[in-house]
């Protein structure tokens, strides 16, 4: 293979290949190619997405963030217990939520600065934790309204109308009803953390610190504070996760999001893959969390059966990161670590 | 005339264009410390990597004990009896094993040795290991809880432990203090009295006068200088080293006006001297010194990332205590730290943004980077300092070493400071590119004092208005680079210093 055919394929290979996905599957799968499809597979991927782009921020410094599954379970749990059992507002929840995960972030990210936990440990341990605190206000039990209480009494509570719009409403787009809450956010959320990479100050020392932390700091940059707030953002986007999680079933459901961590970790690694960044960015993270939910939504409706998923989901990682570390490095370009 | 161990007879190495060792001619013989000395980049490491197996000469031949040598791995040359310890102690041992399994690992890995571990006849092995070197620990401490010189020793009895015919010794006391040192020496008698052939490789003039029987000296892979009769000449051993050709630079040097940065009683280390001094507006001063004589540790105090022992500094007149690199550049005291692969360069980053990436602040509104500004400043220096490159867009990594340090030169030159501190500016650097980076560095000079910390002598004849010996983090002296009396400077360089009592 020539050096350009090289370049081109590994800068567009992977959009290529999502556009030839999309093509394939409007042919050979009925009722695909169809707004209504298209918001679904996008409902679909806005949480994970959304995850994703908080672990991207923390690739991004060279760390890494195993607690946002737990983080965004936590928040599920939180906000039904706030709202079911402390009887608040909708707003109350979603503030202490918000607050939960900024402040596992720091706690996170003081781990790992302060206490030299390396960042794999420091977060699956916080993981851990909080996959186990998260059952205790409830015994281990779901949070519902109308659920018998430790003293006897029945939970009187119920999760706000406001609350649930955000997981349940749908705005009009062409089509009545077309487009969910979650999707909105979701790329909201996506355009404000590509702009903060890619175009601010903050986002290319954090590149800087990814790279080569040592002289990052030594031009000045204050690497511990970033990294804490890298982590923090982390937190605060898996407790947004988590809350729409919540709107959308409108129960605290113990068994829920169990896959939220593998699926957005994904989709962050192949975003590597996408326009041959070879490194995270949040362009590349969006367009992994679709990748995945078009090529699932696409077999589904072929029907391929559900337990396949997985497998899928995993072979496109590997592929992408093939992608990425071996490809990139014949090419002899950048390095990543 | 005691017996050759070790006879080496034109070497010669090169990686791709680079002649590293160009015809290397020596002898080591048995019961004896052969010191050898280079700068950096004389090609000491390479030397002592084509002897423990990690390179092949290209051409050339080694004998060993009569023998020809020719080591296939790091592993062969061990078992023909050539070990080497090197500078980063923690190479030499596993912290997280017991002494007597670290003193006897190499057996472990012996061809024929049973599949189960008999603790206690490893133990005994060792406690004889360790007897025979004279170390009293209990050899079933874990080494991560020895300090560094016992760390140090066990790695050097580890190589014993294979009764060597020559042992190498990379800057061993580079991590210990002196009380530490002078156990090591006291080993390193005894090796000799055993009859062990010693390489030792230091910087460290007190270690070379307190061990060395014979001295080398290297300079651009070859062997400058072979100092053994008595007394040695350890003033002509660093000057063959260091080594002086007339430099075509022609310095009219300038006093300076008003005092920038005064530094006042500061003491770099718990048992060295104090040290005062005075850098004024617009003069250039190079501080040079041999490693480990305080250069670096200096520039770091000034720039907030140590801490000094006693003193104080004053900037601008005002009280100076930096807490950080990021406290520092808010107050102008700006520095390019030695090693630019490892402290300097954002590998993932292009030419615009290395350059730029300490003035982000100033290259954004709102936070939001101007992107346009970034590249234009970028091709300003590009030009002004002469950054050999196709676009201020290319990867920093297409860049050849001196231009990389070109870019991290010029990114603390986009904005005035009060005090710029360079340290090792010329590492790596071809001479094309040293005397571009000189030059510009002095074009710049007004309003501000800038402080250019160098090994090499030609280096500091070449860009400062001042320069100032260390030597064992004091200052051994201070000449007006006009008329420069080189003797006397290398005297300095290379003096016996004062080692403060050993306090370690």
């Amino acid at each position: 293979m020539n050096k350009n055919a090289l370049d081109y394929a590994i800068k567009y290979g992977f959009l290529l290949l999502l556009g030839g996905l999309a093509l394939f599957f409007s042919l050979y799968a009925s009722g695909f190619a169809s707004p209504r499809s298209a918001v679904f597979i996008l409902q679909s991927v806005a949480i994970t997405g959304i995850l994703a782009l908080g672990v991207t921020c923390t690739l991004v410094v060279g760390g890494f963030d195993l607690s946002i599954g737990s983080v965004a379970t936590s928040a599920l749990m939180l906000s039904a217990y706030t709202m079911v059992i402390l009887e608040q507002s909708a707003f109350v929840a979603v503030a202490v939520c918000l607050l939960m995960g900024a402040l596992v972030g720091l706690v996170n990210g003081l781990l790992i600065v302060k206490m030299r936990v390396p960042d794999l440990l420091a977060t699956l341990g916080m993981m851990f934790l909080l996959i186990g605190l998260q059952r205790i206000p409830t015994q281990g039990n779901s949070i519902a309204t109308g659920m018998s209480l430790e003293d006897g009494s029945v939970a009187e509570g119920t999760f706000s109308a406001a609350f649930l719009w955000l997981g349940r409403h749908r705005f009009d787009l062409f089509l009545d009803r077309l487009v969910p809450v979650p999707v909105v956010v979701f790329l909201l959320i996506a355009l404000l953390i590509w702009l903060f990479l890619g175009y601010t100050r903050h986002g290319r020392l954090m590149y800087a610190i990814g790279s080569n932390e040592r002289a990052a700091g030594l031009v000045g940059t204050n690497v511990h504070r970033y990294k804490i707030v890298a982590y923090m953002i982390s937190g605060m986007l898996a407790s947004v996760g988590g809350i729409l999680l919540a709107a959308r079933l409108g129960r605290g459901d113990i068994a829920s999001g169990n896959n939220l961590l593998l699926d957005s970790v994904a989709a962050a690694l192949i975003g590597f893959a996408v326009l041959g960044a070879a490194r995270p960015n949040a362009f590349g993270t969006a367009a992994g969390a679709l990748f995945v939910g078009i090529l699932l939504q696409g077999l589904t409706m072929m029907n391929a059966p559900y337990y396949m998923q997985d497998f899928v989901k995993g072979a496109v990682l590997v592929a992408a990161l093939v992608f990425t570390f071996y490809l990139s490095s014949r090419r002899g370009g950048r390095r990543t670590a | 005339m005691k017996n050759v161990t070790c006879k080496l007879r034109g070497l010669e190495k090169s990686f791709g264009q680079n002649h590293v060792l160009k015809g290397i001619d020596l002898d080591l013989r048995s019961g004896e410390v052969t010191a050898l000395m280079g700068a950096n980049g004389a090609g000491k490491s390479t030397l002592v990597k084509v002897l423990c197996g990690y390179h092949f000469a290209d051409a050339g031949n080694i004998e060993l004990g009569g023998e020809p040598f020719s080591p296939t791995d790091a592993a062969d040359a061990i078992s023909k009896g050539v070990v080497t310890v090197h500078q980063s102690i923690d190479d030499g041992v596993i912290p997280d094993l017991d002494v007597a399994t670290n003193l006897t690992l190499d057996r472990l890995t012996e061809p024929g040795v049973g599949l189960f571990v008999n603790d206690r006849k490893l133990r005994r092995q060792a406690r004889d290991v360790a007897e025979s070197m004279g170390l009293t620990m209990d050899v079933r401490m874990r080494v991560a809880d020895l300090d560094v010189a016992d760390r140090q020793m066990i790695a050097i009895a580890r190589a014993m432990a294979r009764a060597p015919k020559l042992l190498i010794l990379d800057e061993p006391t580079s991590s210990l203090s002196s009380s530490e040192a002078e156990r090591l020496f006291a080993l390193i008698d005894r090796l000799r009295a055993e009859g062990v052939a010693i390489l030792y490789i230091s910087h460290r003039m007190s270690d070379i006068r307190r061990v060395a029987d014979r001295i080398i000296s290297m300079r651009d892979g070859a062997i400058s200088g072979l100092f053994e009769t008595e007394p040695l000449d350890y003033v002509g051993a660093v000057n063959a080293m260091l080594g002086h050709q007339m430099t075509e630079v022609d310095i009219d040097p300038v006093e300076g006006g008003e005092p920038v940065l005064r530094i006042e009683g500061l003491k770099l280390f718990d048992d060295s001297r104090e040290i005062d001094f005075e850098a004024r507006e617009g003069e250039v001063v190079a501080f040079t010194g041999l490693l480990g004589s305080g250069k670096t540790r200096l520039a770091e105090i000034i720039y907030g990332l140590s801490e000094p022992v006693a003193g104080r500094l004053l900037l601008d007149d005002k009280d100076y205590h930096p807490r950080g690199a990021g406290d520092a550049v808010s107050k102008g005291v700006f520095m390019s730290p030695k090693d630019r692969s490892v402290n300097a360069v954002v590998p993932d980053f292009d030419i615009a943004n290395n350059m730029t990436v300490p003035f982000l602040n100033a290259f954004s509104g709102l936070s939001f980077l101007n992107d346009k500004a970034q590249r234009r400043s970028t091709d300003d220096m590009i030009d002004k300092i002469g950054v050999v490159c196709q676009a201020n867009s290319d990867g920093i990594d297409t860049l050849s070493g001196g231009n990389q340090q070109k870019v991290m030169i010029g990114r603390w030159l986009l904005k005035a400071s009060r005090v710029l501190l360079l340290d090792e500016p010329f590492q790596g650097v071809d001479i094309g590119a040293r005397r571009d980076i000189g030059r510009y560095i002095r074009q710049t000079a007004n309003g501000r004092t800038t402080l250019v910390f160098v090994a090499e002598i030609d280096e500091a004849l070449e860009i400062a208005d001042r320069i100032v010996v260390l030597n064992e983090a004091a200052i051994a002296g201070e000449h007006k680079n006009k008329n420069v009396d080189l003797n006397s400077l290398v005297a300095e360089v290379s003096g016996p210093g004062e080692r403060l009592a050993l306090a370690g």
